[in-house]
């Protein structure tokens, strides 16, 4: 007789699977949010398995900060393409030309890029968004809702949330006010590994080891590119790294890898004890809230 | 250290997931077991350690606060307590696990209830020097409403009664009695010091007169395949797929998750609420037919009729359908801080993929979830109080009792101004037998 147990990356896509459908029978505009980094894309070929034999009945959405690895713009056009999906661009550089935000100081544009993403829900009338969080990410991730309420401003009060039960979202909300979607909340990054692995889904290049040329700064390995110019009396060298995390080129360490394989990866992350926001993100470690922070104000 | 290896290739013998409330205070160890779950797995990752110990010292503590780790909104690192329902994950190469980590204060009752409402099993902590309190009554009687299949009582702090197996029976005894009250399907018991790592991972040597398995041995092993209601088959329909295409002609199919049951190929089918029967032609998925679908797969039934079928109908076998009813008698906990549930008040109401409204026609009485004692002539449900409601609804639910099947048997209320969530319901024997 049969178990008729699902394995856990079955039960984790049929709920992400589930979840998808319910935004889409319910809301008006939804529209996901697709970075070209492992999770967006993972998120993606879920949403193809949702609706399939129909196309994915809702654009995406890539905010460009303009300081994108070229290989992920490049990755990106090649998944619209294939699905036949739209594509909206909000663009940062374009948004500091229009004067709606402005460069920070430290040339991170990780905060300016909320203004941005709101400015473009507000502009296409989108009333979810789904993004490829996880709560295995950060701890104020790990309190957030499956489906999370934004005010009219895109702010999340993460005190006024609305109960969750069972697998019945509200996803009710006035004119002007929206959801932010996470599908893949209760998978980690060794299930989305396990998972792009099984399925052989194709993911950006950068993710896999090669030998790239590094310069070490503040103990992180940062490639040697347009973004991360060598700077005077830097020594870059030559080292086997991959990306554990995809962000903005300008932010975003690569880390000593050997993994040229999904095989090698998934054996990677599985021994690894350090997150990978923590190896690969200069700009999570600023304080013990900033995510909180970032998300009161409207990021993802 | 045990479950420190590494992961299993894909194309191995796949893990199952296992969903777990833990419910107990800080003061009861709570995420110090957490904490050692988490690091015994090999979960708890070195910069996150790194920065609990980091605040535990600029804060003055003589140790690591792994409250820290689970505590992660700024309310809750400021005021030292947890609020909110944290989701941790851990795996080990048996299981993986998800671990909704619920407060364990009155105040926050909604949250356990939250919690409690999808997990497979609940992991309730009490002090061995405390003994049973009205807070582990209070859990084990959420549990039991919520329909978790599985009670763990961790009897912690067994280093602080000299791991003495009298205290521990004691203990297990009165718990015992007290469940009787309760529908508990299966109760077990485990001496624990968290703190020490006592029959958490590794069995103890400080407890050799405990035969049992250690907390995590006992998780990776639960038996849980048959608490899925693998007999009455209800398929909520989710969301139609009709491609407009010109490679995919004429094709129209009904996307949903199985709620319960087993759907098969062939298999005759009635839908509701109109009572048309057909036979499913075939179950998709985009990886292609499957021969079988069972709870909680998502897929996309396809029938040999064409009918007329929209979102929130329901698919059932002929012989075995839910009960069709707008008069609903429900156990409703009370979720909004801002007003009470009242007699006569209107709602929206969510029960699988169907909307409606509903009246609040009485409300028979509310559970003293201390005491479990029934206090009657009320007319009103304030924050995080339960009771038991009478809802009449605008259309037909198709509905079983949460007791048969914890999908059919659940739903939410929404305020129609604010639009929050407000109530959630497990629906009981009245309706059905109504």
């Amino acid at each position: 007789m049969k178990s008729h147990v699902l394995s856990n990356l079955r039960s984790l896509e049929a709920e992400s699977i589930y979840i998808f459908r319910e935004v889409a029978a319910e809301m008006a505009r939804p529209c996901l949010l697709f970075s070209g980094g492992k999770d967006s894309t993972v998120m993606l070929s879920i949403a193809r398995k949702a609706f399939a034999p129909a196309k994915i009945p809702f654009p995406i959405m890539h905010i460009d900060t303009g300081l994108n690895f070229p290989e992920v713009l490049a990755y990106r056009d090649r998944w619209v393409k294939e699905l036949g999906l739209q594509l909206i661009v909000a663009s940062v550089p374009d948004a500091m030309e229009r004067g709606v935000v402005q460069e920070e100081p430290n040339g991170s544009r990780n905060r300016i890029q909320t203004p941005v993403l709101l400015e473009a829900v507000e502009k296409h009338g989108f009333d979810a968004l789904f993004g490829g969080a996880r709560r295995d990410e950060e701890k104020a991730r790990a309190k957030e809702r499956v489906f999370s309420f934004r005010d009219e401003f895109g702010q999340w009060d993460p005190k006024n949330q609305r109960p969750e039960l069972w697998s019945l979202y509200n996803s009710r909300v006035h004119k002007g006010q929206s959801i932010r979607v996470f599908p893949l909340s209760n998978w980690t990054e060794l299930d989305i590994w396990t998972y792009i692995a099984a399925e052989s889904v194709e993911i950006a290049d950068l993710y896999f080891a090669a030998e790239r040329e590094v310069i070490t700064r503040d103990g992180m390995l940062y490639m040697v590119n347009e973004f991360t110019p060598k700077k005077n009396g830097e020594k870059s060298e030559r080292r086997h790294v991959r990306y554990r995390t995809i962000g903005d080129a300008n932010l975003t360490a690569a880390v000593d890898s050997e993994a040229d394989t999904l095989e090698k990866i998934v054996a990677e992350i599985g021994a690894v004890r350090i997150t990978e926001r923590g190896a690969t993100r200069g700009d999570d470690r600023v304080s013990e809230t900033s995510m909180e922070d970032r998300k009161r104000e409207g990021y993802f | 250290m045990p479950g420190a290896e590494p992961a299993r290739p894909p194309g191995r013998r796949e893990t199952d997931l296992l969903r777990l409330a833990t419910a107990g205070s800080v003061d009861d160890g709570k995420s110090t077991l957490i904490g050692r779950l988490l690091f015994d797995s090999k979960t708890l990752f070195i910069d996150q350690l790194a920065a609990v110990e980091r605040v535990s010292r600029e804060r003055g503590h003589d140790f690591t606060d792994l409250a820290l780790l689970t505590d992660g909104l700024r309310a809750e690192r400021e005021q030292g307590i947890t609020i909110d329902v944290a989701y941790r994950f851990f795996a080990t190469p048996k299981r993986r696990f998800i671990i909704a980590d619920t407060p364990g204060h009155i105040q926050y009752t909604r949250n356990m209830v939250t919690g409690a409402s999808t997990a497979d099993v609940a992991v309730l902590l009490l002090d061995a020097r405390r003994g049973i309190t009205e807070q582990s009554r209070r859990h084990a009687f959420i549990a039991s409403l919520l329909g978790v299949p599985h009670i763990l009582l961790c009897v912690n702090k067994m280093d602080l009664v000299d791991w003495s197996e009298d205290a521990f029976e004691s203990i297990r005894e009165e718990f015992v009695e007290f469940a009787t009250r309760l529908r508990v399907r299966d109760l077990s018991f485990t001496p624990i010091s968290a703190l020490h790592g006592d029959n958490v991972v590794m069995q103890s040597t400080n407890m050799p007169w405990y035969d049992g398995l250690p907390l995590l041995r006992h998780l990776e092993r639960l038996y849980v395949a048959s608490d899925r209601n693998l007999v009455d088959v209800r398929f909520p329909i989710q969301y139609v797929i009709r491609p407009q295409s010109h490679t995919v002609i004429d094709y129209r199919g009904y996307a949903g998750t199985v709620a319960s049951g087993v759907l098969k190929p062939g298999d005759p089918v009635m839908v509701l609420p109109s009572g048309l029967e057909t036979t499913i032609e075939s179950i998709e998925t985009a990886d292609g037919p499957v021969d079988e679908a069972y709870p909680p797969m998502a897929v996309t039934v396809q029938l040999i009729d064409h009918l007329d079928i929209s979102r929130g109908d329901m698919l059932c076998r002929p012989h075995n359908v839910p009960t069709v009813a707008q008069e609903i008698d429900a156990q409703v906990c009370w979720m909004d801080e801002s007003a009470t549930m009242t007699k006569g008040a209107k709602y929206a109401i969510k029960h699988t993929t169907r909307w409606a409204r509903a009246l609040v026609r009485d409300i028979a009485y509310r559970i003293d979830v201390n005491t479990l004692h029934r206090v009657e002539g009320i007319d009103a449900l304030a924050l995080n109080e339960i009771g038991r409601v009478q809802l009449r609804t605008t259309q037909p639910l198709f509905v079983d009792t949460y007791q048969d099947n914890r999908q059919t048997g659940s739903f939410i209320l929404v305020d129609e101004r604010s639009n929050k969530t407000v109530g959630a319901g497990v629906i009981g024997r009245a309706t059905v037998a109504a």
